[in-house]
């Protein structure tokens, strides 16, 4: 056979072989029977060697022409090979994106309204310059009426459907109190005791600025009224401060606490025992769709209780009444929440039915703050 | 406290309507609780005419009747009362109508086969007498198809005032015209107080007081008026309709008088039928004796309390309640009015103790003017013989009132002080003086002579009040609070913002916020370590909210429990809140613990195509307690990890948190089956609790610099070793054996592996550790390996009294 015929031989072979392979190590094969050692290719190209120039001349590039050839075809069909390869496992691994994930545990659990609320709260009287005081709920008669200038017998006392707690060991007096004002003396009173536990806030010396939010307790139940509530109590104690401040203070905490551009307060001269002069506070709103709105309308809706800290009180605490002076009010923590959530009933808030805490609860990540807006 | 308009113009000159008024008393402390229309639930009622009234076929009781109520038709009626005859004029309501005597909304219906489209009315049925005998009766001239609210003068407006404690002058309707004249709404009336000459000797003498020096005695001043020969009977129409407008139920004419007294003036009186005295009247303090009041109960009355009493026994619980004894009614001829003057504080005990809400009560425990108490009688005395005829004897009167005649130095500057509001001398000096102040000086600083009505006011703030409120407190103008002049200090101290973090870490691994009671059942409380006496309530509302809860499990549980009955059985729910340890105040903890039930893991519940629902166990509750110890900064590593269960755990599935001997930092575990039953809940429970105030404060570092970050160049080698132990070595002993090999070079230790079987032994388990070597200065050689692995082994087997598995 003519070297021409072999190598068209073998370029008709090789081609057909090449195409033939299906996967790389078919390819790999034809590889080594053409181009490896002892491959058919490499064989004719061996005998160029015993060639005479002349023929070497014409043959070298002819048998290297098929070479070269051959090795391209290799390379394509190897490209095509690894191509469809990869295509099929990506084809092979795809799924259906559609399928529905599990939520994320931080899409699923939720924060109370009322730790929310206080956590707002907080965020508006930080910015005020307030502090966050606290003391025990069980507290001793002393603290939550006497030092509050709630006179044994007087009909105050009556109003506040106090718990009483079953005598203790030590026989002090004690009820579950009945509002966060005792705080207001706890921080104001001036001892060189440490608070008997951390929690409790140190006295501390006028110039005070403090919020006071906490759990509270009345012996009622109805709709509105739950034998356990939450209270936000304020108190300033200065040289100075007065009723007009005081109607700053609540005006500009009910206008961020609600996100409204403007409140309108009506303020009602009343009574607490531990106030002088007192006042309630009732704030603009319209009732007359299904939910309350705040800051518009034509109604009232008397929202807390406020006034100069009483003489006696300042007095009882340890400090001069006609040197220092300030205001104090007492806000429900639930009602408010209420009224901003627009949540109807108090009595679901302590249910712990989780589709209530899922609808009414706030994201774990939902941190009020001044700077990223209290709601969003 | 309610009184009409009609009411108040007989004690205030005013020309202002009574939206004026509202809007006065509420802006000057008198609360509006509501301004109705006295007629307001009968609006509906129209005046008819019965044109015919025929026996019904089918029930001897009933009448048909057909009825003329204006409409231009004729109404076919059925109607049982006995006085439901042809002609008569009665009051009438449309179907429709709410019955409030009936508490019912009256329908179309057939009454025994006969049709009736309405309902003929008795003034019990509109709520206006206890008279249920028969329908209304109307003159024959009455009009008809009118509304009879209009007919019958009803259509007065009633306001309703809420008192504050202090305003013992505003419980009368002649007080609360005081306040608005001082207000300028109008002028205050005088009421005549004069004496009323008597006609002899009062057959009851003045009664003695009968105490001695150490009981307490409620008694002040007593004046009595014996008025022989008056006739009783009801009262006239215009007092019946006044007391009616208010809501009191006309009695007779004596009684409807102290009524009117107490309401109009404040001034509470009583009046006994004297014929039914017996013996001496004297005051003294009850014996344990039985009373039967006038509100038809028995109270039993004891020695702190002052009676007027009789030879057989009390007539009456002073400042409080009479006595059926006594009690006047329509027959009485002879009446002993009595008005008295009671010390508030004892009044308002005696109150609480018997529980009895009166009238008479509500005003005296907030003090009464003393000054009223002869004038009071007076008065009385006056109105019977005008009403009931009769003739006055003596006043029988003994005791001396109080009058604290309290004098108050008062700087005007403390009404700017107090409110920064600018009242001018003059304006102050006019405001006091219509409310009855006397003020003396002409300088800064003045004498105030406080009116005996009223006790309240005895220091400066007290009168600034009253200036303030006669001002108005929408008049104080707003100043901004001065702000801080330097960045604020930090709001929350370490203890309460670690509540808040560990909120928000625990709803980040999807756990809800509930808050739960305070206080639960005493069953609950004693299951998990409370209930002992100091933390139990003395008057508990209801009987499973009895005792300060010792744990947040018992409420958690509660609510897993109601959501389960809801058909949702996996819960993941947590609380921050405080428990209670005793009645102290350092006996207040604030904890974090939660719950997990059913499916309710971190990867959230329920089947999933992603793998199938797992039971919430003893890991989830571990985890929980540790991611939250985490949020806190409390370095993990550090606290030691106890197989000490709680009591209210697994015992084989729980354990203890503690940091050093003596801080328990917190439990997590499986609630016990045996609790889990007593609870009535099913399947597993995660529950964890955490003392956050137990774990400690941060010590204060001088600097906020971190230490130095140290990388070493060369790579960690791992090393892989297996031990066969028995099975209660702890894995945390392992671990810190392993840790202890080589401090230097170890880095890290953990376990990858752990099984039980027969293969390993009965009681053995395999435990697998990867120990993770860091070279700090050189590329470890294989000698230095195999040196550290030995020393590994060493210690784990020493320690364990294992080996290695081959």
């Amino acid at each position: 056979m003519s070297l021409e015929a072999q190598i068209e031989t073998l370029r008709s072979e090789l081609s057909a072989a090449i195409a033939a392979a299906d996967n790389e190590a078919a390819l790999d094969a034809v590889r080594v029977g053409a181009l490896g050692k002892k491959g058919s290719v490499s064989a004719l190209l061996a005998t160029l060697g015993s060639m005479a120039p002349e023929e070497r001349k014409s043959a070298g590039p002819a048998i290297n022409g098929l070479k070269n050839e051959i090795a391209g075809l290799i390379e394509t069909r190897s490209g095509g090979l690894k191509a469809a390869a990869l295509e099929a496992r990506l084809a092979a691994e795809t799924v259906d994106v559609t399928l529905p994930l599990k939520p994320a545990p931080t899409a699923r659990g939720r924060i109370h309204p009322i730790s929310q609320t206080i956590d707002e709260i907080t965020a508006i009287f930080s910015d005020m310059g307030f502090s966050i005081a606290e003391g025990p709920d069980i507290e001793t008669d002393y603290f939550n009426f006497t030092a509050l200038n709630f006179p044994e017998g007087h009909p105050a006392r009556e109003m506040h459907d106090t718990f009483f707690m079953k005598p203790g060991p030590d026989g002090v007096k004690k009820v579950l109190r009945t509002h966060t004002s005792p705080v207001q003396v706890r921080v104001m009173q001036k001892t060189n005791e440490k608070p008997a536990a951390p929690y409790i806030t140190p006295a501390m010396d006028p110039p005070i600025r403090v919020v006071m939010p906490g759990r509270t307790y009345r012996n009622d139940s109805d709709q509105t009224h739950t034998p356990m509530f939450h209270q936000v109590e304020g108190l300033v104690i200065d040289k100075s401060s007065h009723i007009g401040q005081l109607r700053w203070v609540l005006e500009e905490f009910l206008k961020a606490f609600f996100e409204v551009p403007s409140v309108t307060l009506r303020f009602r001269p009343s009574f607490f025992p531990f106030t002088e002069p007192s006042m309630e506070v009732d704030v603009q709103c319209d009732r007359s769709g299904s939910e309350v709105k705040i800051g518009e309308g034509n109604d009232w809706l008397e929202i807390l209780g406020c006034g100069m800290v009483h003489p006696n009180v300042i007095r009882n605490a340890g400090l001069d009444p006609d040197v220092y002076q300030g205001f104090a009010w007492g806000i429900g923590i639930d009602r408010i929440a209420m009224l901003k959530y627009g949540m109807p009933d108090l009595r679901a808030f302590f249910d712990a039915d989780q589709r209530w805490l899922d609808h009414y609860g706030f994201r774990p990540l939902d941190l009020p703050t001044l700077f990223g807006g209290l709601s969003s | 406290m309610k009184f009409t308009l009609d009411w108040l113009k007989e004690h205030l000159e005013t020309t202002a309507s009574a939206e004026e008024i509202g809007k006065a008393l509420t802006m000057i402390g008198l609360e509006v609780e509501g301004i109705e229309s006295q007629g307001k639930a009968l609006e509906a009622f129209v005046t008819a005419h019965v044109v015919s009234a025929e026996q019904h076929p089918n029930a001897d009781k009933l009448r048909v009747c057909k009825v003329d109520a204006g409409t231009g038709e004729l109404i076919d009626v059925v109607c049982g009362a006995p006085n439901a005859r042809t002609g008569l004029k009665s009051v009438f309501a449309f179907p429709g109508t709410y019955i409030p005597g009936k508490d019912m909304t009256i329908g179309k219906g057939n009454i025994r086969g006969q049709v009736s489209n309405g309902m003929l009315c008795s003034n019990a049925e509109l709520e206006l007498s206890e008279d249920h005998d028969g329908i209304i009766e109307l003159p024959e001239d009455a009009p008809i198809g009118m509304k009879y609210v209009d007919y019958a003068g009803m259509d007065g407006v009633v306001f309703d005032i809420s008192i504050t404690p202090n305003r013992g002058d505003a419980t009368g309707v002649y007080g609360v015209a005081r306040d608005l004249a001082a207000f300028g709404l109008g002028t205050l009336k005088s009421t005549d107080f004069s004496p009323v000459a008597s006609k002899g000797k009062s057959p009851i003498a003045p009664l003695p007081h009968q105490f001695s020096a150490d009981e307490p005695k409620a008694i002040r001043k007593f004046a009595g008026r014996y008025l022989k020969g008056i006739k009783n009977g009801p009262s006239p129409d215009w007092l019946q309709q006044r007391l009616r407008a208010v809501g009191l139920r006309p009695i007779n004419t004596v009684v409807d008088i102290t009524n009117l007294v107490s309401l109009g003036w404040g001034r509470p009186l009583h009046a006994y039928d004297a014929d039914k005295v017996e013996g001496q009247m004297v005051l003294r303090n009850a014996r344990g004796e039985a009373f039967d009041a006038l509100d038809n109960k028995v109270y039993t009355l004891d020695e702190t309390m002052t009676v007027i009493a009789d030879d057989k026994g009390p007539l009456c619980l002073g400042g409080i309640m009479g006595g059926i004894r006594s009690g006047v009614t329509d027959e009485t001829t002879n009446v002993f009015m009595e008005c008295a003057s009671w010390d508030p504080d004892l009044i308002a005990q005696s109150g609480r103790k018997t529980g009895i809400v009166s009238d008479a009560r509500y005003r005296l425990e907030r003090s009464v003017d003393p000054a009223l108490t002869e004038p009071g009688m007076e008065l009385a005395t006056r109105l019977v013989l005008e009403l009931c005829g009769g003739e006055p004897m003596e006043p029988a009167t003994s005791g001396e009132d109080v009058f604290p005649d309290t004098v108050v130095e008062f700087p005007l500057s403390e009404v700017k002080r107090l409110t920064g509001l600018d009242v001018s001398a003059d304006r102050i000096a006019d405001i006091l003086s219509r409310l009855g102040f006397a003020m003396d000086g002409t300088g800064p600083m003045r004498s105030v002579k406080v009116p005996s009505w009223r006790p309240d006011v005895t220091q400066k703030a007290d009168l600034v009040e009253e200036v303030m409120r006669m001002v108005g407190v929408d008049n104080v103008p707003v100043e901004p609070l001065p702000r801080l002049t330097h960045v604020a200090p930090r709001m929350l101290t370490t203890i309460q913002n670690r509540r808040r973090i560990a909120r928000r870490a625990l709803a980040a691994r999807g756990l809800d916020e509930a808050v739960t009671w305070s206080f639960i059942s005493h069953e609950d409380a004693t299951r998990f370590g409370g209930g002992s006496e100091d933390r139990q309530l003395a008057n508990a509302i209801a009987s499973d909210m009895t005792d300060m809860r010792p744990s947040l499990l018992p409420g958690l549980i509660a609510g897993a429990r109601r959501n389960a009955n809801r058909g949702f059985a996996d819960v993941a729910l947590f609380e921050v809140g405080q428990i209670f340890l005793s009645d102290q105040p350092e006996g207040q903890h604030t904890y974090a613990s939660g719950v997990r039930t059913g499916t309710a893991t971190l990867n959230g519940a329920g089947r999933h195509w992603s793998g199938k629902a797992e039971a919430v166990g003893v890991w989830d509750a571990k985890a929980d307690l540790a991611a939250v110890l985490d949020a806190l900064g409390v370095d993990i590593e550090k606290v030691q990890v106890l197989p000490e269960p709680a009591s209210w755990s697994h015992p084989g599935r729980g354990g203890r948190i503690a940091l050093g001997p003596k801080v328990t930092l917190g439990w997590f575990g499986e609630l016990h089956p045996a609790l889990s039953a007593e609870l009535d809940i099913e399947g597993p429970v995660a529950a964890f609790e955490i003392d956050l105030d137990a774990i400690p404060e941060p010590r204060k570092k001088p600097t906020r610099t971190k230490p130095a970050l140290d990388l070493s160049p060369f790579q960690p080698v791992s090393r892989d070793f297996a031990f066969v132990m028995d099975r209660g070595v702890s894995a945390a002993s392992i671990l810190k054996a392993a840790r202890g090999a080589d401090k230097a070079l170890i880095k890290d230790v953990g376990i990858f592996d752990v099984f039980e079987g027969s293969h390993v032994g009965e009681g053995k388990k395999s435990v697998a550790i990867e120990v993770i070597l860091q070279p700090k200065d050189k590329t470890l050689t294989d000698e230095e390996i195999d040196k550290v692995s030995a020393a590994v082994v060493a210690a784990v087997t020493k320690t364990t009294g294992g080996e290695l598995r081959k």
